[in-house]
């Protein structure tokens, strides 16, 4: 029987180290939606997602209360709409129609965000594709809760350059439609190279063409209590280190298998994936960079860095992948730099630069994120950067993306405010020289050597 | 059977078990275990129960604990039992 030590253990978590559910994601398949009359499209669509997840916002308030787990958000992922929209859109004013809808459908249903204004690319694009990523600047400065994705490229097909050329034009039109803002737009978009079908955390969450027609998946979180517990080993070898670690993950990931599964039971919808993750929020303690600097390092940044934060996705994945029935998603420790205090102030120490951070991308979760950089930067520049992020991803078989801020009229010195859990972000100085010539030939990148396996 | 676990956190105060059990019974909520401690003067109980008779919901009860415990001065929180078992258990 459960004691006293265990509960006060599992409730210390959550009250003082941040334990949480990160999301539910429910994803819904807009494929039974299609049809050439684009308003009849969009009233399928919002008929769909407004029947399918009546009851989840619900459904994650009973959960919390029940469990005493708090669930931060409630989601949506659907059908990547440059496959839905194809048939009824001829403009890309036609495709932005279908993101309105998706925002009026996610207000309706009382989540915070609603991710699917995508196109899978890696080879090359339709009409609807390129449509629909011509349309992103406005579909994500007219809506509130829209997130888009691009998939450019994957280990078994190569990189798509031409999409990563007009990506880096659409990165810089979209934060110049939302300058207003703080560049806010940016902040919803996110390209990959072998994004997952399952990805419940936004702005990447895409409902894949390999799902069910709807599907939950969770994610999990918990940097502060991994950190907690790293507290007391301090000194400690990295047989204990890393024990301590997976021990952890194992203890946090069963949480967030429980409540997958409670979720699926009363929503009567199947059960997906738990995805693995360490994913950080600007309040104090839920910080991955904290865990960086627990396992010995003075900043996130510092020499060792690469290795450590390589040894802790590890651990995370060790531990998790036990104490979950099925693990997708992105799964592993997420670095984004707005939402995660400590990475802000090893930034702002000097200690963290974009190179680095492309190192540590190498043995992580994911990609270069939530990175502020100037307002100036050319369009080229940061297909460079995308380019680069995707040949990490293409040759090492990993998940890699690129979520990079251009904040209109700003420059490095200063910062960008996005509120909530999405934090502030210094931006960051980027390397001045030009690769127009290399982002111009054209074309794509072969597939690597390994991909021929058979 | 739904087992919850109930915990109540806070200042000693005489009556405290009194007035959580006094609830339970009222709501015919059944005691299958208690254990309590003092660390450094505060109060610490966990108590499991069987919620299968109780005419209320879930949610109606953790609310109406957590105000009970507000009355009192101490946290009381209600939670299922499978969060600490999955937790804790293989």
């Amino acid at each position: 029987m459960i004691n006293i030590f265990e509960v006060t253990e599992t409730n210390k978590m959550i009250e003082k180290e941040n334990l949480d559910v990160r999301t539910i994601t429910l994803g819904i398949s807009l494929l039974d939606c299609i049809d050439s009359d684009l308003k009849k499209l969009n009233d399928n669509i919002y008929n769909k997602i407004t029947t399918v997840a009546k009851d989840l916002v619900q459904t994650g308030a009973e959960i919390e209360k029940e469990f005493g787990i708090p669930i931060v958000n409630k989601r949506i992922s659907v059908t990547p709409i440059a496959l839905v929209g194809g048939a009824a859109c001829k403009t890309s004013e036609d495709f932005a129609t279908i993101a309105e809808t998706l925002d009026k459908a996610a207000k309706q249903v009382g989540v915070n965000l609603i991710g699917g204004y995508s196109a899978l690319v890696s080879k090359g694009m339709t009409k609807a594709d390129e449509l629909l990523i011509r349309s992103i600047p406005q579909a994500l400065s007219t809506t509130e809760r829209v997130c888009s994705s691009v998939n450019l490229g994957s280990s078994k097909i190569g990189i798509n350059m031409d999409a990563v050329r007009l990506m880096g034009e659409i990165i810089l039109q979209t934060a110049e439609a939302t300058k207003e803002n703080d560049s806010l737009g940016c902040m919803k978009l996110v390209v990959f190279c072998n994004a997952p079908d399952d990805n419940p955390f936004m702005a990447g969450a895409f409902h894949g063409v390999t799902e069910a027609d709807a599907v939950i998946n969770v994610g999990v979180s918990g940097p502060g209590v991994v950190k907690t517990a790293l507290e007391k080993v301090r000194g400690e070898n990295f047989e204990v280190l890393c024990e301590t670690i997976k021990k952890t993950a194992f203890k946090v990931t069963r949480v967030g298998q429980l409540v997958a599964q409670e979720a699926s039971k009363k929503l009567g919808i199947p059960f997906g994936i738990v995805d693995l993750s360490l994913a950080p929020t600007p309040a104090i303690g839920d910080s991955v960079a904290d865990i960086l600097c627990e396992i010995g390092l003075e900043y996130a940044g510092a020499p060792g860095t690469t290795a450590a934060l390589a040894l802790l996705n590890d651990q995370v994945k060790k531990g998790g992948v036990m104490a979950s029935s099925y693990v997708g998603g992105l799964s592993g420790a997420f670095i984004p730099v707005s939402e995660d205090q400590g990475m802000i102030d090893a930034v702002t120490a000097g200690a963290l630069t974009i190179e680095k951070l492309e190192a540590m991308t190498c043995v992580c979760s994911v990609g270069l994120d939530m990175l502020a950089i100037p307002g100036d930067t050319k369009a080229s520049t940061i297909s460079g950067i995308i380019a680069d992020e995707m040949a990490i991803g293409m040759v090492n078989q990993k998940t890699t993306a690129v979520r990079v801020i251009p904040a209109i009229g700003k420059g490095v010195g200063e910062k960008v405010e996005f509120g909530g859990l999405f934090g502030y972000a210094p931006i960051m100085p980027v390397n001045p020289y030009s690769c127009e010539a290399f982002v111009n030939r054209g074309g794509r990148i072969p597939a690597p050597i390994h991909s021929f396996k058979n | 059977m739904k087992r919850t676990i109930i915990t109540v956190v806070g200042k000693d105060t005489v009556g405290i078990i009194a007035k959580v059990c006094t609830y339970l019974a009222d709501n015919k909520i059944n005691i299958l275990d208690i254990s309590q401690t003092i660390v450094q003067g505060f109060f610490n109980m966990m108590m499991i129960v069987d919620t299968n008779d109780a005419e209320k919901s879930f949610g109606d009860i953790a609310d109406e604990l957590t105000a009970l415990g507000e009355e009192i001065g101490v946290i009381i929180k209600c939670q299922r039992e499978d969060i600490f078992s999955k937790m804790h258990r293989i």
